[in-house]
């Protein structure tokens, strides 16, 4: 495939992600930190957030499947993803977070277990996604381009 | 699991080894690993040296208040603590406390961050001596603006060189 359509690939399906509130302009912050000194600086930070997100979700299926709930613990770990999410732009995952926190404060049980898929689910989606991305941009590097930006 | 991170031996701030650009030290404390890979890669970009903590404790530790340590008068080697204000264990108002209580550390500016605008914890932070409160995530234009408040702040007799990357951002 030539640069050109590669790079309009890219530049459609980033648009694509921010018009749908999948990412926000945190994201755009992370692309400009990259340069040729740390080239891999998005996929690293991308992935400590996978890391992270994973365990803490993990985390926060555990605290709902014990019998006596927890709400402090669980309100700490939604803050923690609330916190992770908003720093990589995944505008998506950190909306549920909100939402999540606030069944929480009501210690709605019901509302809170609703609210872990909900998380889990947009969690899902924006890392294809961002694999997805990062892919395709990864590939432009690797022929020589430059990757096009959103301002 | 690593605690720490730094362009210098990670054992202690006082060990750090002699930085012939004369770079401002910054000591960065948040429990997310995530955001300590942003705010280093800020701060690096503005020119300054990085020393991250996971906690409270381990910053303690690194500043040489940690439990059995006797304070020790490390003023010149950092000169800036950004701090995370909701950590697990110590929070980042706690840390303020406990730098603003020593005598060899309080002159030293802490900057609280906090991804919640909750104006009482604000008021409660800048009270107890907090040099700035800033909301996350941080942005390069926000450590640029904590990058002047450090050249104002180091002593006159001494002239802070221009960041290399001054016009990058």
């Amino acid at each position: 495939m030539e640069m050109c359509q590669m790079r309009v690939q890219v530049f459609e399906y980033k648009q694509s992600l921010f018009r749908e509130g999948t990412l926000d302009a945190q994201f755009t912050q992370l692309q400009q930190l990259q340069d040729e000194s740390n080239p891999d600086f998005v996929a690293e930070v991308v992935s400590l957030f996978f890391e992270d997100s994973e365990k803490i979700l993990n985390d926060l299926t555990r605290a709902l499947e014990q019998k006596c709930i927890d709400f402090k613990k669980i309100d700490a770990h939604v803050h923690q993803l609330k916190g992770s999410s908003s720093s990589v732009g995944a505008q998506k995952v950190k909306n549920a977070c909100i939402t999540f926190r606030n069944c929480g404060e009501e210690q709605n049980i019901e509302g809170c277990f609703t609210c872990l898929q909900l998380v889990k689910q947009e969690y899902l989606l924006v890392k294809t996604k961002l694999e997805t991305l990062l892919r395709m941009e990864q590939q432009i590097l690797a022929a020589g381009g430059a990757i096009p930006m959103i301002e | 699991m690593a605690c720490s991170s730094s362009s210098s031996p990670p054992t202690s701030i006082k060990g750090a080894a002699v930085d012939n650009e004369e770079r401002p030290h910054v000591l960065a404390v948040d429990d997310s690993l995530v955001d300590r890979k942003l705010i280093e890669r800020l701060l690096t970009n503005s020119a300054c040296k990085v020393t991250t903590a996971e906690n409270g404790q381990r910053a303690m530790e690194l500043l040489g208040l940690g439990d059995g340590q006797h304070t020790i008068n490390n003023r010149e080697s950092i000169n800036l603590i950004i701090t995370d204000y909701w950590m697990p264990g110590m929070t980042g108002y706690e840390l303020l406390k406990k730098i603003k209580e020593s005598s060899d550390l309080k002159e030293i500016p802490v900057v609280i961050v906090s991804s919640e605008n909750v104006p009482t914890r604000i008021k409660k932070c800048l009270e107890e001596g907090a040099q700035e409160f800033m909301l996350k995530p941080l942005q390069q234009s926000d450590v640029k603006k904590l990058r002047f408040h450090m050249m104002k702040l180091s002593k006159p007799t001494k002239s802070m060189p221009l960041p290399k990357s001054a016009h990058k951002f």
